[in-house]
């Protein structure tokens, strides 16, 4: 999988210990690296189908105070493009899911991030229509969201960069 | 003098007060900040978290860029950017395969030698030698300054000493006349990229910082991250229903402190596009 040491690991709970989401995980970042050190195809499964591996906000604190200093971010990023891959994202991350393939789309439309865009697409994609209605305008009259995206000039080197990467979310 | 500069997406939208004030500031101080030409969004949380290869390809067709723009240090003021351009220079650094086969999709090499700046390190370097002379109006006010995760973490790779306890921000705040508070929650995670996909999450983690902020006296939370700001001043109804109280505790950019301290107005600061109002008197 990746060059990281998970095999190091010696369940001393750090990680969990200093994560600001454990408390909402179903696997604790600990127990994911015990599960990962078995090997067993059913703990790997139960990994790949589990809601910590989305909950995870890659804040690095979990890396930076491992006396180890084993990647788990990078272990996480792994797991979720697996999850993702063999279709077992977990049912309570498909907001997730939906917002990061909803911000792609922008980038691999636009080469920056259209905010308006972004949210349009995450709605229509999440079912969350009413969200954040009442947010928008003060957006609006503070300046912060533009009605048209800012397009890079390079169109042609942009495309060969998502080519073959993204498939269209599911609708 | 003239360095790169890489805005990145928030500055040109929902967080444009912070390239408004950094521009400004740099302006007093004699620093034009040029934009890399045809840059393109990071691939920020979305792309590191679905798509391995985007999220290093995305950010090195940046730094190819702003080779070939002759630039030899990139200033970038938003900590997620700072922190995936600084992670791809460093893993296309490790692993000479990948970075053959994203020079072959870019059709460019890259020689990976550009330096990259976070707002802090630039200020440490550019601003705060001059800040003696230009420093009008002290903010004589008790301040938090609050760091986030993408500025100090991975401390292996950002070469930050102290990670749990940084001190760059408070030793710039001091030195605009304000008094930085000592408190706990300087690196906490604010909830990052969940603002819109796990609204609630941001409320919880962005409540804790916000409550201690306030609750030890501070008169505002100092920031140099656009994500820590939308989520501790945008996302303020999700902390107070989090909190089940109201806190007026405002936010600024550290950039937005300087300008105000510079003598700027609080528009040339961009302060009035804030969420929470800020009334600091200087």
């Amino acid at each position: 999988m990746t060059d990281v040491n998970v095999i190091e690991c010696y369940q001393c709970g750090k990680c969990t210990a200093g994560c600001p989401v454990a408390d909402r995980m179903d696997l604790r970042p600990s127990v994911i690296m015990r599960m990962l050190q078995t090997g067993d195809a059913a703990a790997e499964d139960e990994i790949l189908r589990s809601l910590s591996i989305w909950l995870c906000l890659t804040c690095e604190t979990c890396y930076s105070r491992c006396p180890m200093e084993i990647d788990i971010p990078k272990v996480m990023d792994y797991l979720r493009q697996r999850s993702l891959a063999e279709g077992k994202v977990h049912s309570d991350a498909r907001d997730i899911v939906a917002f990061h393939k909803s911000f792609l789309n922008s980038i691999e439309s636009n080469g920056r991030l259209h905010e308006v865009g972004l949210v349009i697409d995450y709605k229509l994609h999440s079912g969350n229509l009413l969200q954040d209605m009442t947010t928008a305008p003060g957006m609006f009259s503070r300046g912060k969201l533009h009605i048209m995206p800012e397009r890079i000039k390079d169109r042609k080197g942009l495309s060969r960069l998502f080519k073959g990467q993204t498939k269209k979310p599911k609708s | 003098m003239k360095l790169g500069f890489y805005p990145g997406c928030s500055l040109t939208g929902s967080s444009r007060e912070y390239n408004e004030s950094i521009l400004a500031i740099s302006k007093e101080a004699g620093i034009e900040l040029v934009e890399i030409t045809d840059w393109n969004c990071c691939g920020a949380t979305a792309a590191h978290n679905l798509n391995h290869e985007l999220s290093v390809s995305l950010p090195a067709r940046n730094l190819v860029l702003a080779e070939l723009d002759g630039m030899e240090e990139l200033v970038v003021p938003c900590a997620a950017c700072f922190n995936r351009l600084v992670m791809t220079q460093h893993e296309l650094s490790e692993n000479n395969i990948l970075k053959t086969e994203i020079e072959a999709k870019l059709g460019m090499s890259l020689k990976n030698d550009i330096k990259i700046l976070n707002v802090l390190q630039f200020l440490e370097k550019y601003i705060f030698p001059k800040l003696d002379e230009l420093i009008k109006k002290p903010l004589a006010h008790d301040v938090a300054c609050y760091y986030g995760c993408l500025l100090v973490r991975p401390n292996k790779v950002m070469k930050e000493e102290r990670f749990e306890d940084p001190m760059a921000m408070d030793v710039i705040m001091q030195k605009l006349g304000a008094n930085a508070i000592d408190w706990p929650f300087k690196t906490e995670c604010c909830g990052a990229g969940f603002s819109v996909s796990k609204t609630e999450i941001v409320g919880e983690l962005s409540g804790k910082i916000v409550r201690s902020a306030a609750d030890r006296g501070a008169k505002a939370i100092v920031v140099a991250c656009p994500m820590c700001h939308s989520n501790l001043d945008m996302r303020r109804p999700a902390i107070e229903s989090y909190l089940k109280r109201k806190v007026d505790i405002p936010v600024i950019y550290i950039t937005q402190a300087i300008a105000l301290a510079m003598g700027l107005t609080p528009r040339q600061a961009g302060i009035q596009r804030h969420f929470v109002p800020v009334n600091l008197t200087v």
